[in-house]
């Protein structure tokens, strides 16, 4: 393989790569991989950087959702991301077990929300306010919806309240959930070449906003309140009538594995991205269509004494 | 209805059946206009009814996951253990084909051995091809490689292969061994029959999460899925072919004095080569089906490359890794089939010594220069070709130039045929729906068919899926219908036609292992989320087996009979009409039965793109970890296929009684 090669050049070039540390235990650190381009390159750079040790590393695939039990037995050693606006529920029952560890937040920061692209804005003036939907849901409606809007949700599982939203806001529109992210992003590339109307769920970091040019609609903006107590906000009677929490981006781990490979979890809580780093590296990898390997290793060279700094149990 | 009465295959008296039709259709019309003067429960299952199985379900897992034990030995260490067992072959299979012998990793990888060559793989294996078949199949073997090589995809497909051989392994010695069992123990038969149909029926996002529970994560656990989903078509397969080995044979065995061992080897087996060659096409079919699910579950591979260029919205990627893995099912298929073929004809001594010794000569040297020419191990990236920039503007310019035509079509279906067939069929009663199927069952098969029939349809009553389950039927009926309409009259045409077939063959095949995603998303471009897609998804699929049962059902029609109406002077229509499709009427029947099968199992994936309807519910539980409502919800999607079953099964076994007495 070629990385193999870029790989053994880069370690000639970097003498001294180990010192003489000898890691705690010699079994296989499992570290879990989803399939978005974010996740994939920050988990290979910490691959990269716990192999360095002489760590046993393994990046073992597994689905976003179907990941706790993996963690919960140990399948799964360590994740590097997991999302607040989506998992939250799951990864705080998980935590609750005492299984599992919480380690801390990688960094950025997840925005969510109603998001459509520029081009609307001539339709429908007033936005991004969300009270302007209220007056043009005709220009985002469909054969099957009209006259009511139509918005396009995420898939069914990763749940939002937008139906309730809609409900509490008053606002004339009908969720369409899409049945996966792909899906999703297919609809609005297709919208967006036609320069036709669509309104969606748009996430970052992810590469649609770097490629498409758009805006988030402005919501009331979210506190716990408003999920939690029907009186706040503009709908005295119902809840929800707010904006998507902007949420963390939190690392975890098997909780027994801590006795195994101290140090290792030591690194892993000191990961830490920056959420402007992380967005070029997803468009190098999205948008250049550079390998995740290549782009992880790049940056591992560049900021080479940044995670030896994350390292400092290791280096004697 | 499949009720098909001999007076109407003898062509007399065709007005009973059309009376009997309306009146049926009367019945059901009268029943919907009265729905809403019936109580609320027979429209909404009442809770007093439903028996929280889901959460039964869920109980059960986790106590066999983590309490459960066999004389002190606990359930999941024991599946653990089988994991393990099966990770070592995979894993050394993946050294030698795709990774190479690697120490370290990181900043200190060290490659200690290359893997096989690109180069070395392909030759070897089309110096095999053309030894067991000749040089057609050996110049396609050859093609198949170097696409792989070229076009980038060959490490993920090495990765591919290795799971997927000892899949295909692990299903055929499973099946045979299970076949040969229920086929000497003629009591065990039917429960054999049945679990395999359950099995078969199941939507493997159903059990994936127990999976994952009792196997842990990666590669193995895949594997255990995808053979859970293999195996029952080599099971149906050995039976039936060891049915078929002639009484005469088997006497002939016995009077020669073999004993029950040499008889199943040296005897039965050989004798049934044939069949069990059709049962190891379905199970590589079915295998390599599965890479893109399995890779969701850490297999890697093909199929995790389609699901990564998917994401990104590359299309033309996704299409192909998604090719990538059709040429491994081609080849591997085609390399079987002849090796079966060979079997049972007797061809022998293909392969010489010197052969042995130019098929390690090509493996080694390859292998050996890659060492120092770094594109025998892996294809330059800057050579490699990609047809992706098209295949993304042939899209794109679709997009921007007939959506309006396409949405017209769309809009139509949707409003005109699909929402009100869907509202229809929710709107029906359910007691009413029960009892009209059991009816349909007792008409057709007795009355140990209609109460199996009541009793599932039941079931689905009680889990509390009734109108989901109302969605899955109103997607797969409408599916099936447009398959067999554009299928099977199809097959037929072309059944005629012997010089296509070949072609014909490769795009069925192509049809049936190109993942569906790969289609899935171009068409969510051009016809948005939901219903309508997912039909065109379903139905693009069951045309498969719609097509090649039409194929194989007039293929099979006796010479006689056809001669005898040509005698007879029928016009070409005439014998078609009076003498090759009745003939060819059981065989249909059963190829309606595969296309319902096959819509049935594709409505997991059409989830992916927003129907409402029992496969969400699968995904849903799948993406929410919950395994209850999955299994649950997996089990109403098996009871609905196996309630198709019974009905086409009967209606298919009425036929052939008939077609025989009118022909005794």
């Amino acid at each position: 393989m070629k990385t193999i090669l870029t790989a053994t050049a880069a370690g000639l070039l970097l003498t001294g790569a180990a010192s003489g540390f000898e890691p705690e235990s010699d079994r296989t650190i499992k570290l879990m991989q989803a399939d978005w381009t974010s996740m994939l390159v920050n988990t290979e750079i910490l691959n990269i950087i716990l192999s360095t040790y002489g760590y046993d590393v393994e990046k073992v695939i597994a689905d976003d959702s179907a990941r706790y039990p993996g963690f919960e037995s140990g399948d799964l050693t360590m994740a590097v991301e997991t999302w607040q606006t989506t998992q939250d529920k799951a990864f705080n029952a998980s935590v609750a077990t005492g299984k599992v560890l919480d380690m801390g937040e990688l960094g950025p920061h997840a925005r969510e929300d109603w998001w459509y692209p520029a081009y609307m804005a001539e339709q429908c003036p007033g936005l991004p306010d969300w009270q302007a939907l209220k007056n043009c849901a005709e220009a985002f409606s469909s054969p099957e919806t009209a006259p009511k809007g139509r918005y396009l949700g995420a898939p069914v599982s990763w749940g939002g309240f937008d139906e309730e939203r809609i409900e509490a806001l008053d606002l004339p529109f009908e969720v369409v959930h899409a049945g996966t992210d792909a899906a999703m992003f297919a609809e609005l590339q297709s919208a967006y070449e036609r320069k036709a109307p669509i309104i969606l769920w748009v996430y970052t970091p992810h590469w649609a906003p770097s490629v498409f040019e758009g805006s988030f609609v402005e919501f009331p903006p979210y506190e716990d309140a408003c999920y939690n107590d029907p009186s706040w906000g503009v709908n005295p009677d119902k809840a929800y009538d707010c904006g998507k929490p902007q949420g963390w981006i939190k690392k975890m781990a098997w909780a027994e594995g801590e006795q195994l490979w101290p140090c290792a979890y030591d690194i892993l809580r000191k990961f830490t991205m920056d959420g402007d780093e992380v967005g070029q590296l997803v468009y190098k990898v999205d948008v250049d269509g550079r390998s995740v390997e290549e782009v992880a290793m790049e940056w591992a060279t560049e900021n080479e004494p940044k995670w030896r700094e994350w390292a400092t149990c290791a280096a004697n | 209805m499949a009720d098909i009465s001999p007076d109407i295959l003898r062509g007399r008296r065709p007005s009973r059946r059309l009376w009997t039709g309306l009146l049926v259709a009367a019945v059901i019309l009268a029943l919907l206009a009265a729905a809403p003067l019936m109580p609320p429960s027979w429209r909404a299952v009442p809770d007093a009814l439903r028996w929280p199985l889901s959460d039964w379900i869920a109980a059960g897992m986790n106590w066999l996951a983590r309490d459960a034990a066999i004389a002190g030995v606990h359930f999941a260490t024991v599946t653990r253990a089988l994991a393990t067992a099966a990770q070592w072959p995979i894993e050394a299979l993946q050294v030698v084909l795709a990774k190479g012998w690697v120490h370290g990793a990181g900043f200190n990888k060290v490659q200690i051995a290359p893997p096989l060559s690109w180069l070395g793989v392909t030759l070897a294996t089309a110096l095999l091809a053309w030894r067991i078949s000749g040089p057609g199949l050996g110049a396609m073997t050859l093609l198949a490689g170097l696409y792989l090589a070229l076009f980038g995809l060959w490490t993920s497909a090495m990765t591919t292969l290795a799971s997927v051989l000892l899949c295909v392994l692990a299903a055929l010695v499973l099946g045979l061994a299970i076949g040969i069992r229920a086929h000497r123990s003629p009591g065990m038969e039917p429960a054999v029959r049945a679990v395999m149909n359950v099995m078969q029926t199941v939507p493997i996002f159903s059990y994936l999460l127990p999976t994952l529970l009792l196997f842990g994560y990666g590669p193995s656990a895949a594997l255990f899925a995808t053979v859970v989903y293999a195996l029952p078509p080599m099971v149906h397969a050995t039976v039936l072919a060891l049915r078929s080995v002639p009484a005469e044979t088997l006497e002939l065995a016995r009077m020669t004095g073999c004993s029950r061992r040499q008889t199943l080897w040296r005897v039965e087996l050989p004798v049934a080569l044939p069949r069990l060659a059709i049962g190891l096409n379905q199970v590589v079919m079915m295998t390599l089906n599965m890479v893109i699910i399995a890779s969701m579950i850490g297999a890697g591979g093909l199929g995790y490359d389609v699901l990564r260029a998917l994401r990104r919205l590359d299309f033309g990627a996704g299409f192909e890794a998604g090719m990538g893995i059709v040429a491994l099912a081609v080849v591997l298929d085609r390399l079987t089939q002849a090796a079966a073929r060979n079997q049972s004809v007797g061809r022998r001594r293909l392969w010489s010594r010197r052969d042995g010794l130019i098929l390690l000569a090509l493996l080694a040297v390859p292998t050996g220069l890659s060492l120092v020419l770094p594109a025998l191990a892996v294809w330059p990236k800057a050579l490699s070709l990609t047809s992706a920039p098209f295949w993304n503007a042939a899209v794109s310019f679709i997009n921007q130039h007939f959506y309006d035509p396409l949405e017209a079509i769309r809009t139509f279906m949707l409003l005109k045929v699909m929402n009100p067939f869907r509202d229809a069929l929710a709107a029906l009663p359910w007691p009413i729906a029960v009892v009209l199927l059991a009816l349909a069952g007792w008409r057709l098969g007795g009355w140990r068919v209609g109460a199996g029939i009541a009793a599932m349809a039941m079931f689905v009553v009680v889990t509390g899926y009734w109108l989901p389950a109302t969605g899955s039927v109103y997607l797969t009926v409408l599916a099936v219908l447009v398959a067999l309409a554009v299928g099977m009259p199809f097959g037929i045409w072309i059944s005629a036609r012997k010089r296509w077939h070949q072609g014909v063959q490769l795009a069925l095949d192509t049809l049936q292992t190109l993942p569906t995603l790969v289609y899935l998303l171009p068409a969510v471009m051009l016809f948005r989320n939901g219903d309508f897609s997912a039909l065109i998804a379903i139905t693009s699929y069951a045309v498969a087996p719609a097509i090649r049962y039409g194929m194989d059902a007039m293929a099979h029609v006796p010479s006689e009979r056809v001669e005898a109406a040509a005698m007879c002077g029928c016009s070409k229509w005439q014998t078609f009409r009076h003498v090759r499709l009745p003939a060819a009427l059981p065989t249909l029947l059963l190829g309606v039965n595969q296309t319902v099968m096959m819509a049935l199992s594709m409505l997991v994936i059409a989830a992916l793109v927003g129907t409402r309807e029992l496969g969400q519910v699968v995904f849903t539980a799948l993406s929410q970890g919950q395994p209850g409502p999955g299994i649950t919800a997996g089990l109403c999607v098996a009871c609905i296929a196996l309630i198709a079953d019974a009905l086409l099964k009967s209606g298919a076994a009425r036929a052939a009684r008939h077609q025989g007495e009118a022909h005794a």
